[in-house]
């Protein structure tokens, strides 16, 4: 099976870069359709340049990036994305923001004065799959965070993207609200089979959610573990109290501290 | 009484306290009418001369609104282009601040060389005086969308056109929508300046005619005219911005 996303040998240096340090360095890293992957790694380790990159925001000095079997030259339009922060337009309603891409994304975008319903229809179901049935006609900023990170990653999904980028989305969450949100990952991830690329600081996170794991170095970033998630599907928070799963976080802890000591 | 009360009765009260402490002091320290007429003669004065002045007042409103419409366009146009490009936004901005520090009283004589004594040159002054503040608004507001936003849309192949018509210029609202009350302020200002040097109607050409003729009721008549409709359109101008960008208004601050 080739991979969905192939990032192969990318050296990446920003224009703007003062120091001309290369934000990362001979990045090699496959992720399969479908496939859940994690990337972790120490603060400033090229993560989110890794997100511009394979969705077509930045383009590689060197080596070659490939998603869904074209090199990528220009934004990539299948890509779906999510931060930390969420980014909800004020002025819209939450289902307004929901359907914000499809404005801008073919075919959808000249479709949807006169399929207007069926959209709507769509997103409202996004929203009770999200836990956030018959919110849709409120604004953002009369939701709390956790809640608009929910809508947010309905954004993200409204146009059915093959990947979807997800940049520290739950960062800025309790960890209560954070758990509840990595179930819902959990399960739009099963429903959608939709291939996911998560950055994330959070290592327990990334053991819950993932199949394959990726340690980063320091700037500037390389893969420097790859390591795959055995634990069965589907995934109770239960697994996360298990000596299993302690061990798993105990040895990409192990990487992380590594990275950022060789720094 | 509740203090939201209070505050609705505030600016009367210190209205109407303002013009009586006036009208006593006039009285008290007999102060001669020629130096400054105490509040009752002004508005016998506004009584007195009611056809005339609202005459005049007519004119000025029509060549402020005038002017205000034309910086509202360009300004938001302008606003726009110099929001969404930084090549173009750092090239024009030398050239935008030294023209908005000319005085625009100095540029009526060249109005009147290019069009004549007539209505274009108050409803040019009011333009060129009141569509600075709106440009800078709104380009503010264009240029400081979030770069997250702009990489969401970017990455599902948005166009710039595409970012700056749906989340700059709704973002930039509030931006413009205070500019404008400034903006209303200023044209005002530009169409009494401009009537004032070259014009034969208007407010701001009966205040140099009666300033001339030494009718010192008459010019404390019309001054008091123009401030009441400039209360008048600021207001219009701050409900306009209340009923249209009342999302950005939620703060306990804004209440």
């Amino acid at each position: 099976m080739s991979a969905f996303v192939d990032i192969h040998d990318v050296t990446h240096v920003y224009a703007r870069a003062e120091d001309g340090l290369p934000a990362v360095q001979n990045l090699n890293l496959k992720v399969h359709e479908g496939e859940f992957a994690a990337i972790v790694g120490p603060s400033g380790c090229g993560k989110s340049t890794l997100m511009k990159l394979a969705t077509g925001l930045q383009f590689p000095v060197e080596g070659t990036v490939i998603v869904d079997g074209r090199q990528v030259g220009a934004p990539v339009k299948l890509a779906g994305m999510a931060f930390q922060n969420p980014t909800m337009l004020p002025w819209r309603t939450t289902l307004d923001n929901i359907l914000l891409p499809l404005e801008i994304v073919e075919p959808h975008r000249s479709r949807l004065r006169r399929h207007k319903a069926e959209y709507v229809a769509k997103a409202e179901s996004l929203l009770a799959q999200v836990g956030l049935k018959g919110q849709g006609h409120k604004f953002p900023w009369q939701l709390s965070g956790g809640m608009q990170q929910r809508a947010s990653l309905c954004r993200a999904l409204i146009h059915e993207p093959k990947l979807l980028m997800l940049d520290e989305p739950f960062g800025a969450l309790d960890s209560f609200t954070r758990e509840e949100l990595w179930c819902v990952m959990r399960d739009l991830h099963a429903a959608q089979k939709v291939t996911i690329i998560l950055v994330t600081h959070d290592l327990r996170e990334a053991a819950f959610l993932a199949d394959r794991i990726f340690c980063m170095s320091a700037r500037p970033g390389r893969i420097v573990a790859e390591r795959e998630v055995e634990f069965p599907r589907p995934r109770d928070l239960e697994i996360t109290y298990t000596p299993e799963f302690s061990a798993l976080v105990h040895e990409l802890r192990g990487h992380i501290a590594q990275a950022r000591q060789a720094a | 009484m509740k203090t939201k009360n209070k505050l609705a009765l505030a600016p009367w009260v210190f209205t109407v306290g303002f013009f009586a402490l006036w009208e006593i002091l006039c009285h008290v320290l007999k102060i001669s009418s020629f130096i400054l007429p105490a509040p009752s003669t002004i508005l016998w004065a506004v009584w007195e001369y009611r056809s005339q002045l609202a005459y005049h007042a007519m004119h000025t409103l029509w060549m402020t609104l005038a002017g205000f419409g034309l910086a509202v366009g360009f300004g938001l146009l302008l606003g726009m282009v110099l929001g969404s490009s930084r090549l173009i936004n750092a090239g024009t901005y030398p050239l935008l601040v030294g023209f908005n520090s000319i005085p625009k009283v100095a540029v009526v004589p060249i109005l009147v060389f290019w069009f004549g004594v007539g209505w274009v040159p108050p409803v040019m002054t009011a333009f060129l005086i009141s569509f600075f503040p709106i440009v800078v608004n709104v380009a503010t507001g264009i240029a400081t969308v979030e770069p997250e936003m702009e990489d969401v849309l970017r990455a599902l192949g948005a166009s710039k056109r595409d970012i700056v018509f749906k989340v700059g210029v709704p973002r930039a609202m509030p931006y413009f929508f205070g500019s404008l009350k400034v903006a209303i302020t200023l044209a005002y200002v530009g169409s009494v300046i401009g009537e004032q040097n070259a014009s034969n109607v208007g407010i701001g050409n009966l205040l140099t005619r009666a300033s001339a003729a030494f009718e010192v009721p008459l010019v404390w008549a019309a001054l008091v005219v123009l401030a009441v409709l400039g209360v008048i359109m600021y207001a219009i101008t701050a409900y306009a911005e209340r009923s249209m960008t009342g999302w950005a208004q939620r703060s306990q601050m804004a209440a």
